[in-house]
């Protein structure tokens, strides 16, 4: 097998000039013949029944083609959300759609509607949701109660006990408790406890580009443009919507403008332009979706509300974490983040024992989803400047605190006593301070320079770091070329172009001589993993290593039927197959797929291993005969659970007389096994920790408790970071040692750095503050203020949400 | 309130190229009509569908307002003149500083781009629930959403409230005052001459305007008299973002200083009442004493002495007291 020249070298992605030069086609760029515009009537109110409407006005409005009602489209049972709905659960909920010829008439028709609504009770706040008499969001009730809704509500002395600011801790509906004699048995042990109620706000993705999508049909096939994260998963994902054969869908999303976590699988509201345009006559429906139905209808973080007690031993080791938190879900699924941020505790801290309680509210605010580090995201910068509050206690160096604690390659962690298939955790704290230059930079901490108090913090983070036993799919055609087929999202990681080069390698191709085909259902594409929760460089590089090594074996046992000897006898390396010890000898590529197409058979994928998935199947059927077809599975073994993890430095300076902080430097560095793409891998790290920065002190989601209605829905008032908010420099480095259980070595990364990011300001700004700690998210020049100026208080309260 | 947002209804658009011609299209189109400057705050109120207009008169294509003149007593500014244009003309920048810096830290790169000077001191209010066409005082209504006990008002008025709590969002408009500047407003009549101190309108005054500008009026340009030039400056805006924002507060100030103490100073505060706020008592209290920090102490009690703060926004009171003791001292700290 030849050398790995690919995996570990930057490239310049081939899809990166199309985006630079504005060739690249998002969903919106899309035009087809007689194409008509939707636009949405959305709800008005938070919770409502929809008693009566009257479109006549609105279909003799010149222009308008068609309207569609929910009575029109699939209703699933709750909790799977509609496309339109006649009983809005949150304000800006889709509930009719017209079609016109153009966008303005579409509007203007939507304003001759005439909509009666019928108010429903609705519920903003969790815990107001929890107390005795509370409002419930839906009909059914106000929690998850496993996977049903029921009514939970919490005794007035529930509320009364904890006071003000202090959290209410009623009976939960999910707990578990792992270490010997449990958290008591820990907490005994400890010679240091600190207890604090924790809070981390909801907040809604906003990728740049918004969940527009454009449809029409074509002889019984449905032909979409859309925005999504994972292209396979979406296609399979819109036919179950839509109640059809994935076969049936031709599925196009070539360029993906982010979605972290907001588009996984698409979008309920991508079927609208579908069902629009089948009662149009198949005539092309594209539905612009505005920032505005992006933050209302698009998805958001789920928040959290809760409380953390930790008990230490004067060496610094976590005997006890007893952590209780109240999940707000929004108006449908339920999320599984509070779960996910206690195992990445779990793990981060590995706590002798630990005890986990939740119970998740649903309110009648927009559907949330994972974003970027669903849990971890929200669990690091609610735990770390705990933790830091501890070491101030014990007297202890706060990274000390958490290399006494974090995990190693031996540990097994939480509950499952969950064993890591690598962990270089050690490596990426020790590396990242000696970046950063933190016995140094630390010893600054609480330096004063007029009203400038300097800083400084670091937060530990983790996340899942990769799935396996997905397919992958080569071609070797008769222009010599090897076409690698990826079924996953192009969402601007790279890891579509990344993972590929693991085949290539494999062959020992110039990449040049590959083709990496994306993007579109139309080419055929291989069953892949979702592009979401750090999977998919490690599932994908596994899946293509796989092919790649099926596709060497074909190109062996090709050339010893071709040209005879065994097939071990032969090598393929630089575009040929050929006889070992001597490289200019058997088949080139373009020869090798001419005799495959000849040959048939397993040779030109007619016959396929037995193991792939249907869609990979139906993929590789469809190019039967255009060259030497490999198609496999990712069987290589995988039995630990993979972690990537991040450990990132701040130094901040924060105006105690304005409240404003400027980040002065901030490292990061991380374990994600062996570097794939290092340009790429430093450009997400970075990004990831200012999108979890941006996270701690500016994004904000505010809806009016009175009313029920959604006041940051505009970039402008939700302010999630730009890029002139960050420090000029950002310092990244990987500690690049392999994963054992990847072919490559590489683990994902994605999600952990966002975690890292909002907690090593969150640590930073409550180093600065002299260990004054507000508890509350976005860390904005308000807070702070308030901190300094009232000891740790904030306006709005600790607990409050939705501010 | 608008059911449907984010596409603009249909409206005449007229590309006058004379001020004259400007003002008779608007009193022709009459309340219909508004006039657009570089849209930042318009584009926004139309797109909504929350403020509806039949005629939209655009002053881009006149001569002469965008134009910066150095005059015998000062310097005068077109209306039309982009925000960026302002931050970075060498004569502001030198003789009049403190504008200089007021308009380089309005929103973004872009906006100051496509932002005019005009538009950024006529700007209505950002309080949402104003903004999301809510039916409240200052639409015409007769509640105020934003002072209920349960409202989310960070964002707003600790001075000068009345029904309305709304703020001036106005990053130039505090510098401006701060520098005596004159505002020139063409009307049918003729031309008149507005100091900028007079030019905005508490609620108590008009809750429906910022502005004394009424409707067939047009900002041409504002006059920076000599009065300051070369004073000692000082603009600080805080706000969550580095970019792209409003003021929670800003301050601007001009402090003439002789013989080690101040003989004249202007110190004007934004974002905490509806109109920027000119510290009068301040001025005279700090007129005769030096610059130091028990100067900058005593005015930056005073100059909250009266605030009230809402539910969400006591914070603004320590704030503003800090940054009028900054603008003292003529530095952060």
């Amino acid at each position: 097998m030849a050398e790995s020249n690919l995996i570990g070298q930057d490239i310049v992605s081939r899809d990166l000039v199309a985006k630079i030069t504005g060739r690249a086609k998002y969903a919106e760029d899309y035009r087809a013949e007689g194409m008509l515009f939707t636009k949405l009537l959305l709800s008005p109110l938070p919770h409502a029944r929809v008693v009566s409407i009257d479109l006549s006005a609105a279909l003799a409005h010149p222009g308008v083609i068609a309207i569609l009602t929910a009575d029109e489209v699939p209703q699933d049972e709750f909790p799977f959300e509609p496309c339109l709905t006649n009983e809005p659960r949150y304000e800006g909920e889709p509930i009719l759609a017209v079609a016109a010829v153009d966008e303005m008439t579409a509007a203007d028709a939507i304003e001759l509607i005439r909509i009666e609504f019928e108010p429903l009770p609705f519920a903003i706040d969790p815990l107001d949701s929890l107390r005795p008499g509370g409002p419930n969001a839906t009909l059914m009730g106000n929690a998850y109660l496993g996977r049903e809704v029921g009514e939970v509500k919490w005794e007035q002395s529930v509320f009364d006990a904890a006071g003000p600011d202090g959290m209410p801790m009623g009976p939960t509906e999910d707990e578990w408790e792992f270490g010997e004699g449990g958290v008591e048995a820990g907490f005994a042990k400890a010679d240091v406890i600190v207890e604090e109620v924790i809070y981390s706000h909801s907040a809604t993705h906003h990728p740049l580009e918004s969940r527009t999508a454009m449809s029409y049909w074509q002889n019984g096939k449905l032909y979409i443009h859309c925005s999504v994260q994972s292209v396979a998963q979406s296609r399979r994902a819109i036919a179950d919507r839509l109640g059809m054969p994935f076969e049936d869908v031709v599925f196009v999303s070539e360029f993906c403008g982010g979605g972290f976590g907001s588009k996984i699988r698409g979008s309920v509201t991508e079927i609208i332009p579908s069902l629009l345009s089948k009662k149009a006559g198949g005539r092309p429906v594209m539905m612009r979706v505005t920032r505005n139905e992006e933050t209302a209808f698009g998805r958001a973080r789920p928040g959290m509300q809760g409380w953390v007690k930790m008990g230490f031993r004067r060496d610094g080791r976590m005997t006890a974490m007893d952590l209780y938190l109240v999940q707000d879900t929004g108006s449908y699924a339920r999320q599984g983040d509070t779960s996910t941020a206690a195992d990445c505790a779990s793990l981060i801290y590995t706590p002798e024992t630990m005890r986990f309680r939740t119970v998740t509210v649903l309110t009648n605010t927009p559907p949330r989803a994972a974003q970027r580090g669903p849990g971890g995201a929200q669990g690091v910068p609610m735990l770390e400047p705990v933790v830091d509050r501890a070491a101030r206690q014990l007297g202890m160096d706060r990274l000390e605190i958490r290399r006494v604690n974090g995990p190693t390659a031996a540990t097994r962690f939480g509950r499952g006593n969950t064993q890591l298939t690598s962990c270089y955790a050690p490596e990426a704290l020790s590396r990242g301070a000696e970046m950063f230059n933190w016995s140094e930079r630390s010893a600054r901490s609480g330096q004063r320079n007029g009203s400038k108090v300097t800083g400084v913090g670091l937060a530990f983070s983790t996340y899942y770091g990769g799935t396996s036993g997905w397919d992958g799919l080569l071609v070797i055609r008769p222009d010599g070329k090897l076409y690698i087929h990826q079924g996953v999202g192009n969402l601007g990681t790279h890891a579509v172009m990344d993972t590929a080069r693991a085949a290539a390698d494999v062959l020992g191709s110039d990449w040049e001589d590959c083709e990496v085909v994306w993007g579109s259902s139309s080419l055929h594409l291989p069953h892949s993993s979702t592009s979401s929760g750090s999977q998919t460089t490690h599932a994908h590089t596994r899946a293509n290593h796989a092919v790649g090594m099926a596709m060497y074996g074909l190109l062996q046992e090709l050339a010893s039927l071709e040209l005879g000897g065994s097939p071990s006898s032969y090598a393929v390396g630089n575009g040929r197959v050929y006889r070992i010890g001597s490289p200019g000898s058997g088949l080139t590529f373009a020869q090798a797929a001419q005799r495959a197409i000849t040959r048939g058979g397993k040779f030109s994928g007619a016959v396929l291993p037995d193991d792939i998935n249907e869609m990979t199947r139906n993929s590789a059927t469809a190019l039967a005969g255009q060259g030497l077809i490999a198609a496999a599975k990712d069987t290589y073994p995988h039995t630990a659970r993979t972690y990537s993890f991040v450990a990132t430095f701040a130094e901040v300076e924060v105006d105690v007389e304005t409240g404003m902080h400027r980040v002065v430097e901030v490292t990061t560095v991380a374990d994600c096994g062996t570097v794939v793409h290092p340009r790429s891998l430093a450009a997400q790290a970075n990004a990831g920790v200012i999108q979890g920065m941006g996270f701690a002190r500016s994004h904000k989601w505010s809806i009016d408790p009175t009313w029920g209605v959604h006041l940051t829905k505009r970039l402008e008032a939700a302010k999630p970071p730009t890029i002139l908010d960050g420090p000029t420099q950002y310092h990244f480095a990987a500690v690049d040692l392999p994963d054992p259980q990847n072919p490559v070595g590489a683990k994902g990364i994605g999600e952990p750095p966002v975690g890292a990011g909002s907690g090593a300001l969150l640590c930073a700004i409550e180093d600065a503050l002299g260990g004054l700690y507000g508890s509350h998210t976005p860390m904005s020049p308000d807070k702070v203020l308030s901190i300094y100026e009232n000891e740790g208080r904030v306006a709005s309260g600790r607990l409050a949400i939705h501010v | 309130m608008a059911i449907v947002h984010d596409v603009m209804p249909a409206y005449e658009l007229f590309q006058p190229t004379d001020v004259e011609s400007a003002i008779t299209l608007l009193r022709e189109h009459g309340d219909g009509a508004r006039i657009l400057g570089g849209g930042m705050d318009t584009w926004d109120w139309l797109k909504d569908r929350n403020k509806r207009i039949t005629a939209l008169v655009d002053l881009g294509g006149i001569p002469g307002l965008q134009d910066i003149k150095v005059t015998a007593d000062g310097i005068e500014i077109g209306a039309m003149v982009p925000l960026s244009v302002v931050a970075r003309n060498a004569d502001v920048v030198n003789s009049y500083t403190v504008l200089a810096r007021a308009a380089g830290r309005v929103a973004s790169p872009q906006i100051r781009n496509q932002g005019t000077i005009g538009g950024n001191v006529n700007q209505d209010v950002r309080c949402w629930y104003y903004r999301s066409g809510w039916p409240c005082y200052r639409a015409g209504g007769n509640i105020c959403y934003a002072n209920t006990p349960q409202s989310l008002n960070r964002e707003h008025a600790i001075l000068d409230a009345n029904r309305c709590v709304a703020v001036s969002p106005s990053d130039t408009a505090p510098a401006l005052v701060a520098l005596d500047a004159k505002m020139i407003v063409q009307t049918r009549r003729g031309v008149r001459e507005i100091n900028a101190a007079d030019y905005f309108l508490g609620p108590a005054t008009d809750i429906r305007r910022t502005t004394v500008l009424k409707h067939g009026e047009v900002l041409t340009s504002i006059r920076i008299p000599k009065t300051w030039s070369g004073a000692q400056f000082y603009f600080e805006k805080v706000a969550d973002r580095k970019s792209w924002d409003f003021p929670l507060v800003n301050v601007a100030s001009a402090i003439r200083m002789e013989g080690g103490s101040i003989a004249d100073a202007r110190i004007v505060v934004g974002a905490v009442a509806a109109r920027p706020m000119r510290l009068r008592k301040v001025e005279d209290a700090i007129r005769g004493k030096a610059a130091d920090e028990a100067t900058a102490a005593v005015a930056g009690e005073l100059a909250v002495r009266g605030a009230v703060p809402l539910r969400l926004n006591g914070y603004k009171v320590p704030l503003m007291r800090n940054l009028v003791k900054r603008a003292i001292r003529g530095q952060e700290a």
